[in-house]
């Protein structure tokens, strides 16, 4: 089957057919949301040290204007959503679960959406190392969820040589539609970003990978590229997870990254859209990222749509504006089949989000089922992508045995997309046993 | 809003496939139900009792083991019914109805509830149950009634009657007096054994010989493992596996002497590998997750079936060789385990 797949389209083994549930949002162009009275901006939105705060309570800030700087390399600065007053630097609840440091914005009634703090500049006469300091300084991450400093990316460790720019346009997740609409409303950013990124990473060529059930974003990215462009676009299965950049890379250019390795180690480093939007836009205006495109969808959503939300809105000011059915049962942030269950409605949107998914009772219950026996359907060993053996694995981690799991069955390969847990007709909690383990097997190395 | 909003906390994946293990055994039932409806309709209504007792056995058997170990009763998860089923279909049409509970009793209680129920039998519960009567009813297991009698739907065949713990009657004269012309009493697997008389593969492709129950008709087995495979509830890998294994195996000994010898064909059509195959081997707890250590089990089960039935002194293979197929399987998925995505070095990908 898999090979088949192979022949037949751009593609990787395994994998899961979730249902898409995009025409939710799919054809509702970005709406701007206008700002919550109060934002709050964490300062660790990304993996890597927490930025360090450049205001003090009671200080104005002005709407792109930095209020916390990088803490040394892996790491991004923050610049304020909105203009307005910092109101303290305090504790406050995040999406992953611990409180973090977040500086709570007072928003100034009236404060334009203009962008005053900003310092244009020709990218074309920039130095790779001036476009990767830029990048860092715009604080940008990847803004497809994983939030690693983007710069970090454009630097790639030495013995890595990268010849090909992947940009990943795939948004395999359901419900989610932000980086469809960015593909078709911002075509120009985005090859803007693409070239900007080619030229600090030396690569000669980029490819587009996106799912066959955007053929609309294909046909207008298509129609923008000149005849021989070093940019192509192709078209890729719809299948989850075919965003995760292992698999976009082997479906792409069918180059496997080694166990272990990072996509550099093939000669590849992949971008999502939305970051290379975000750096197109902003890196010739030397502004910092300050809002992003969020689809708010789900069966208990009111008015789903894809908004460009300041960074820092709580989750309360976005669902209030988007409306909740009675039943709407799960919050989730990020993509439902990766994203985190939000518990406090104070949780702010982060750069890093990219939807907010309202899941009803009817939806959320089919996970309540009671948990049976492994069956050994293998339908967990056919739907990993990482061509793990999530069965074994389950078992052994019901029997505590985490660092066999680490050392035989290749534990720290799995991603956590979540895939074995989607189809277990048991409903065993299999990736969710592996997080543990793995969380354990950390805190033992530790 | 925040009073009415009631927020569930969950860790991802936040969907979920819709099949559960309860879809997967009742698809399996319906596809054993058309095996089982021409069963009944070949040999009537003994088959038909044989059937309800087995399965009735084994539902009752499940309830009481789950009682007796304080196990949630897990009746309603079907599991329980394919193992009726499917025993039922593995014995002969005339098997005293008595010794099938006692068969279903043994499936269901050392077959499957001493392993710890679903999910832990070690061997199809089914075929633990049937090796069982095997070893205490020799003369009964091997005893066969022919096909398409006239009075199958009016009278049961007077074995299956049989007083508990009493012997069945020898059915040497009922068949006589039955007037079935050119019956020999013998499958067409002990005719090809012992007489070298082989039946024609139309003949046992459709169903019309004699037999255990339910491995007369292979065109229905077989429609229903497509069912099964095309609803991805069954390993399609498997029932190709044993039948690839089955046809390569009994090949070079029919080329070498096409006399002693069953051709290929003969091989799957006859007796009880097709039902084996598709409904037997394929039992998903007992056979390997791995992909590749999925090929080695059915592949085995083909050729060990082959050996038996050419070099043994028993006509049919199938059920010891799916049970010691079952009996390796932990040990071949142990070898088989996947290549990682990314692993050094070429090989398998899978």
């Amino acid at each position: 089957m898999g090979i088949l797949n192979l022949l037949r389209r751009n593609s990787f083994e395994h994998g899961v057919h979730p249902q898409q549930h995009k025409e939710l949002t799919c054809r509702l162009p970005i709406r701007r949301l206008p700002f919550a009275p109060v934002l709050i901006v964490p300062l660790s939105q990304h993996a890597g040290a927490p930025a360090v705060p450049l205001v003090r309570p009671g200080q104005e800030v002005v709407r792109g204007e930095p209020v916390a700087s990088a803490n040394g390399f892996v790491s991004a600065p923050m610049h304020a959503p909105a203009t307005g007053v910092v109101e303290s630097i305090q504790l406050m609840p995040s999406a992953r679960g611990p409180k973090t440091e977040s500086i709570i914005i007072h928003v100034y009634e009236g404060s334009s959406q203009e962008v005053l703090y900003s310092a244009p500049r020709d990218v074309d006469s920039m130095t790779p190392e001036a476009i990767i300091q830029a990048v860092q300084d715009s604080g940008m991450v990847g803004l497809g969820g994983a939030a690693f400093p983007t710069h970090v990316k454009m630097k790639p460790p030495p013995e890595h040589k990268v010849d090909t720019l992947v940009v990943n346009g795939c948004e395999c997740e359901p419900y989610l539609t932000c980086d469809h609409r960015l593909m078709l409303e911002r075509s120009d950013d985005l090859l803007a970003g693409i070239h900007i990124v080619m030229r600090a990473l030396g690569v000669e060529r980029a490819m587009i990978g996106i799912e066959d059930n955007k053929m609309d974003a294909v046909d207008v990215i298509a129609g923008r590229l000149p005849a021989n462009s070093p940019i192509s676009v192709h078209a890729v299965q719809t299948k989850y997870p075919q965003g995760a950049e292992k698999m976009l890379i082997e479906s792409l250019l069918g180059r496997r990254v080694p166990s272990g390795s990072f996509p550099s180690a093939v000669g590849v480093s992949v971008f999502n859209v939305s970051t290379l939007a975000q750096i197109g836009a902003l890196l010739p205006v030397g502004q910092g990222v300050i809002e992003r495109v969020v689809t708010v969808t789900g069966p208990g959503v009111q008015h789903p749509g894809n908004y460009l939300v300041p960074v820092g809105t709580p989750v309360r000011f976005l669902l209030e504006f988007a409306g909740s059915t009675p039943q709407a049962h799960e919050l989730i942030l990020g993509g439902p089949m990766m994203g985190m269950s939000v518990a406090s409605l104070d949780v702010p949107v982060t750069k890093a989000v990219s939807g907010m998914v309202l899941l009803e009772a009817s939806d959320a219950d089919l996970r309540e089922a009671k948990v049976q026996p492994c069956i050994r359907c293998a339908y967990c060993v056919e739907a990993c992508p990482m061509h793990l053996n999530p069965s074994t694995l389950g078992l052994l981690a019901a029997k505590g045995e985490y660092e066999t799991m680490a050392k035989q069955f290749h534990l720290n390969d799995c991603f956590e997309c979540g895939c074995c847990s989607y189809v277990c007709p048991s409903n065993i909690p299999l990736v969710q046993y592996f997080r543990i383990a793995k969380a354990i097997n950390r805190e033992k190395a530790a | 809003m925040d009073s009415k909003l009631k927020i569930e906390l969950r860790t991802s994946p936040h969907l979920k496939q819709a099949v559960t293990v309860e879809q997967i055994m009742r698809n399996v039932v319906y596809a054993l139900l058309p095996v089982c409806a021409f069963a009944v309709y070949v040999f009537g209504i003994s088959v038909l009792a044989l059937l309800m007792v087995t399965t009735l056995t084994c539902v009752l058997g499940e309830a009481l083991f789950c009682r007796l170990s304080g196990r949630p009763n897990t009746v309603n998860d079907w599991s329980i019914v394919i193992t009726g089923l499917l025993l039922g279909l593995t014995l002969p049409p005339g098997f005293p109805l008595w010794m099938a509970a006692v068969a279903a009793f043994v499936a269901v209680g050392l077959g499957k509830a001493l392993f710890g129920g679903l999910g832990y039998n070690v061997m199809n519960p089914a075929l633990v149950g049937r090796a069982f009567v095997q070893a205490a009813f020799p003369v009964a297991i091997t005893t066969w009634t022919p096909a398409f009698l006239d009075r199958r739907f009016t009278e049961f065949i007077p074995s299956t009657l049989t007083a508990p713990f009493m012997q069945p009657p020898a059915l040497g004269d009922w068949i006589e007096q039955s007037r079935v012309d050119a019956f020999s009493g013998a499958t067409p697997l002990a005719l090809q054994k012992f007489e070298q008389i082989i039946t024609p593969a139309g003949d046992l492709f459709t169903g019309m010989t004699a037999g255990s129950a339910g491995e007369t008709s292979a065109l229905i087995i077989l429609a229903g493992g497509l069912y099964l495979a095309a609803r991805r509830m069954m390993d399609w890998r498997i029932p190709v596996g044993v039948l690839l294994g089955a046809a390569l195996t009994s090949l070079p000994f029919w080329l070498m002497d096409s006399v002693q010898y069953p051709d290929p064909l003969f091989v799957l059509f006859s007796g009880g590998l097709m039902l084996g195959a598709v409904f037997m081997a394929s039992d998903m707890v007992a056979s390997p997750v791995t992909p590749r250590g999925v090929w080695i089990y059915s592949l085995f089960i083909g050729v060990l079936t082959v050996i038996i039935r050419l070099f043994g002194g028993l006509t049919e293979g199938v059920m010891y060789a799916i049970l010691l197929g079952n009996a390796i399987s932990p040990l071949i998925a142990t070898v088989t385990q996947p290549r990682v995505f990314g692993a050094a070095g070429k090989g398998p990908r899978t």
